[in-house]
């Protein structure tokens, strides 16, 4: 497999894990057990019953006619916001909280954005009758309430991120710390494909679930396994490596990878990490990253929590730079245009990460006779104040 | 010439102080100036901290030192401009500290190059993993004369510290306990029996105990561990007080020296 990690963590020269001495223990732990334990029978029994009876699992793929037609081309949507909690977060949250288990561990920590993340991490630590701390920017404690409620309403404690801009990076460093100063009895669970190996290979592996479903729909539905085109959005890149996942090595399938441009690319307020970024190392991994000369972070802007981020996930870096997959960046104002869009045209309200996919959909090029499946990551119920205040409808 | 850390090591006995600060903070041309100061007050090395915007090992006074020192305008060619003539004023060993991406950025070899020229004797870079270092740097280290120190912890295994005491050079930086920059919970000093497993491995290099260290009762009490300790956030604090540096400084330096 060209595009699957290596034995030292790396996706081409992207990847790795950087950090620090205090956390080497712990990331060699789940290093030298992840695989192991994932490949056990009982756990795969066990995560494949909750991922159907709990989780929802199969989500539907979904032909979305009316989309379709204003497009001209065939376009499914992979109904990842009829998770339970709403988004694709809670495949890897329930696979990583089994691990933990497994490894013995108490206390769980996460970071999130949007706080859907954070909303599935504590949805599973009340499952499995754990302690849970999520770390959130203040920014996003803000523009996400609904998810800020929900998490506490689980029982999870939430501890805002005031360093920094106060958005996604920020919370992960803070999460990072706390792992620094609970090395023993603390397991982190990670949000998406970022952070120092094993973290992306082994998020995108519990994420994979998306595209193992997908070729068994489309072979029903198409009478082939694959699509033409996969299209999904980029925060750190978890819903993307899912979905793209089976069709790696697959060149028939192109991959569109859509990141936030924010208020545009060259605004100086854009998530565009592929654009914009250049290698460096972020939360222990060798990746893209957006950054001054001088090697400082740059603080990212997107109007979604979720892709608010000024990294991208190693396997995704690698993606960029050996061209298997092409790289879009959505505006606010466009991605704000496809939730409404999707929302009279198919009765389906989006999430603003999930939108920025949609977005791309008049870019790709896609013939009429193309397959092409959109990720629909998320729900919008998190969004809808933001949505509220833009779109100003009758009687507001 | 001589690197200046092994010859401190060589030496001194016991009881060695070293202050780590933020380049660049609380003002930016602040770090000739507390350099110097830290000379005059006995200090025997001295960690000048590279700025990073996001120091994931550190705790909030680092953070925030940091983030002042990037808006002074803080940055590695700013840093080396600054040094450029330290060693006409002072011989005191000096360990440049920080985080990898914004030395990757400048260019390593460009970097260490830069550091022997100014009089650099030594580098911690707490996030490059020992086997890149290893594998990729550790000969352009060795080729600069530089001392590259590395961190361990309570939770290392003992085969990781005969591993890293074979490639460090210079001292073995004993995290006291599990826990970021600057944290004052106590747990500093307690963990002997941590302290003594180390000490019964009889390390080729000298050990200096940080990470907690904060007044002369931690000082003393980790010296009796280890070659010496190494204070960073206290003295951040310290400096940063109203008052003039050279008061400052020296009333800090003084209160860890003396017992209370
Ligand atoms: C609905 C939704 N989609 C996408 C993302 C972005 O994350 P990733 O790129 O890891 O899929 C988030 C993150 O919060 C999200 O909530």
């Amino acid at each position: 497999m060209k595009y699957s990690v290596d034995e030292n963590g790396f996706y081409g020269k992207f990847g790795g894990a950087y950090v620090p001495e205090m956390l080497y223990p712990n990331v060699e732990e789940l290093r030298q057990n992840y695989l192991k334990i994932m490949q056990e029978p009982d756990f795969q029994e066990e995560l494949q019953g909750l991922l159907k009876d709990y989780v929802g699992r199969p989500t539907p793929l979904y032909y979305a006619k009316r989309l379709s037609e204003k497009y001209h081309t065939k376009i499914y949507l992979k109904r990842e916001d009829l998770n339970h909690t709403g988004a694709h977060k809670i495949n890897n949250t329930m696979g990583q909280i089994l691990l933990a288990k497994r490894l013995g561990k108490k206390r769980i920590i996460a970071e999130t954005g949007a706080g859907q993340h954070g909303v599935a991490t504590a949805t599973v630590c009340a499952l499995m009758g754990l302690e849970c701390i999520v770390y959130m920017g203040e920014v996003d404690i803000e523009r996400q309430a609904p998810n800020v409620a929900r998490m506490k309403m689980l029982g999870a404690t939430v501890v805002p991120a005031t360093s920094g801009s106060r958005t996604l990076k920020d919370a992960t460093n803070e999460a990072i710390r706390d792992w620094i100063n609970n090395p023993e009895d603390t397991y982190y669970i990670i949000g998406s494909v970022v952070g120092p190996h094993p973290y992306p290979d082994m998020v995108a592996r519990f994420q994979a679930v998306i595209s193992e479903e997908m070729m068994t729909q489309l072979q029903e539905k198409e009478g082939r396994d694959y699509p033409d085109y996969v299209v999904a959005c980029v925060g750190g890149g978890s819903n993307a490596a899912g979905a793209f996942y089976h069709y790696l090595d697959r060149s028939e399938v192109k991959l569109v990878a859509v990141e936030a441009a924010g208020l545009g690319v060259d605004s100086g307020e854009s998530a565009a990490t592929s654009v914009l970024g250049k290698e460096g190392i972020i939360h222990g991994s060798r990746t893209l990253l957006m950054q001054t000369e001088d090697g400082q972070v740059t603080e990212p802007y997107s109007i979604s929590a979720g892709l608010d981020y000024p990294g991208v996930g190693p396997l995704h870096a690698h993606l960029h730079q050996s061209k298997r997959a092409v790289f879009e960046s959505i505006t606010d104002e466009e991605a704000l245009q496809a939730v409404l869009e999707l929302t009279r045209l198919e009765g389906i309200i989006p999430a603003l990460e999930s939108a920025h996919a949609l977005a791309a959909l008049g870019r790709i090029g896609a013939k009429p006779e193309d397959v092409v499946v959109v990720n629909l990551s998320g729900r919008g119920d998190k969004d809808l104040t933001t949505y509220l205040n833009r779109f100003h409808f009758d009687g507001e | 010439m001589e690197n200046r850390i092994k010859r401190l090591f060589a030496e001194k006995q016991g009881g060695l102080l070293s202050v780590y600060f933020t380049a660049g903070y609380p003002n930016l041309n602040d770090t000739v100036p507390i350099i110097l100061e830290l000379e005059k007050n006995g200090v025997d090395l001295i960690e000048v901290g590279m700025p990073f915007s996001d120091p994931l090992a550190d705790g909030p006074t680092i953070q925030q030192s940091s983030e002042i020192a990037i808006r002074n305008g803080m940055t590695i060619p700013m840093l080396f401009e600054q040094l450029q003539d330290i060693r006409q004023h002072t011989q005191i060993p000096l360990v440049l500290m920080g985080y990898l991406n914004p030395v990757m950025q400048y260019g390593v070899e460009r970097f260490c190059q830069k550091c022997r020229e100014v009089g650099i004797d030594g580098i911690i870079l707490p996030d490059l993993p020992l086997a890149d270092y290893v594998r990729e740097y550790k000969h352009i280290f060795e080729e600069h004369n530089l001392s590259k120190v590395f961190l361990i912890t309570p939770q290392t295994p003992e085969q990781r510290i005969r591993e890293i005491d074979t490639h460090t050079n210079g001292f073995v930086y004993m995290v006291s306990s599990a826990s970021t920059t600057g944290s004052t919970n106590g747990k500093a000093v307690a963990n002997t029996d941590y302290f003594q497993r180390v000490g019964k491995m009889e390390l080729r290099n000298p050990a200096m105990i940080g990470f907690g260290i904060h007044n002369n009762d931690t000082f003393s009490q980790a010296c009796q561990h280890a070659k010496g300790a190494i204070i960073g956030s206290a003295f951040i604090k310290a400096v940063a007080q109203e008052g003039s540096l050279q008061e400052n400084i020296h009333s800090f330096i003084q209160s860890i020296r003396t017992t209370a």
